[in-house]
């Protein structure tokens, strides 16, 4: 699509010779896409935030789950 | 002197006791193993507290002595959850916290627990302040 989009604006851009009918789509797309040359990168309006905590998975602590309550009972002088 | 009878039947229910005693012994000693007195008074005076993240915390200011104690306790405990997380293919954090969890769950009431906001909360009969991906 961007592809599709960069030639059209490229043909637009050096299209002095095109006939009425294909300048009427190429202005289309001129004017659909000439904000930014054609590709728009917009940054985001909020802060990028990487929570920490995410990388212990939920399935993970289910799977220890049993282990670690079986530590604990067999170590009463530590829990 | 050759060994008779009467006197090998002796010997052999001598090892026979020695060794169900050396087997009793070392199942129960586990069992035996309680709190330390003075780690027992600390949780219930509220002066430490189970963290979110598997160890002991103290909660306030914390005497030499008490600061000692609590280090002690949680090097033994990362000990126990190096090896144990080794065995289960999980990191020790992962253990740690799993472990965590359930200690802050386990706590009595009157105890201290550390919500998953970082503070620490006293133990009601309610349920404890938990991380949502508890157990």
């Amino acid at each position: 699509m961007i592809d599709a989009m960069l030639t059209t604006c490229a043909r637009a851009a050096h299209g002095a010779r095109m006939d009425r009918g294909r300048i009427g789509l190429a202005a289309a797309m001129v004017m659909a896409t000439s904000v930014g040359g054609c590709i728009n990168v917009k940054a985001p309006d909020k802060p990028i935030v990487i929570e920490l905590n995410v990388n212990i998975k939920q399935e993970v602590i289910y799977r220890l789950a049993e282990d670690a309550g079986n530590t604990i009972e067999n170590n009463p002088d530590i829990f | 002197m050759p060994m008779t009878d009467r006197t090998r039947k002796p010997i052999r229910l001598a090892l026979a006791a020695g060794a169900l005693s050396l087997a009793l012994g070392s199942l129960a000693a586990p069992a035996f193993a309680q709190r330390d007195p003075a780690y027992e008074a600390a949780r219930q005076s509220g002066q430490v507290g189970e963290k979110t993240d598997g160890y002991l915390g103290v909660v306030g200011g914390a005497s030499p002595g008490l600061r000692k104690m609590v280090d002690d306790i949680n090097i033994k405990r990362r000990a126990l959850y190096a090896e144990k997380a080794q065995a289960a293919g999980a990191t020790l954090q992962e253990y740690a916290f799993t472990a965590g969890c359930l200690a802050v769950a386990r706590t009595a009431p009157g105890e201290k627990y550390q919500a998953p906001d970082g503070s620490w909360q006293t133990r009601t009969s309610a349920p404890p302040v938990r991380n949502p991906k508890c157990p």
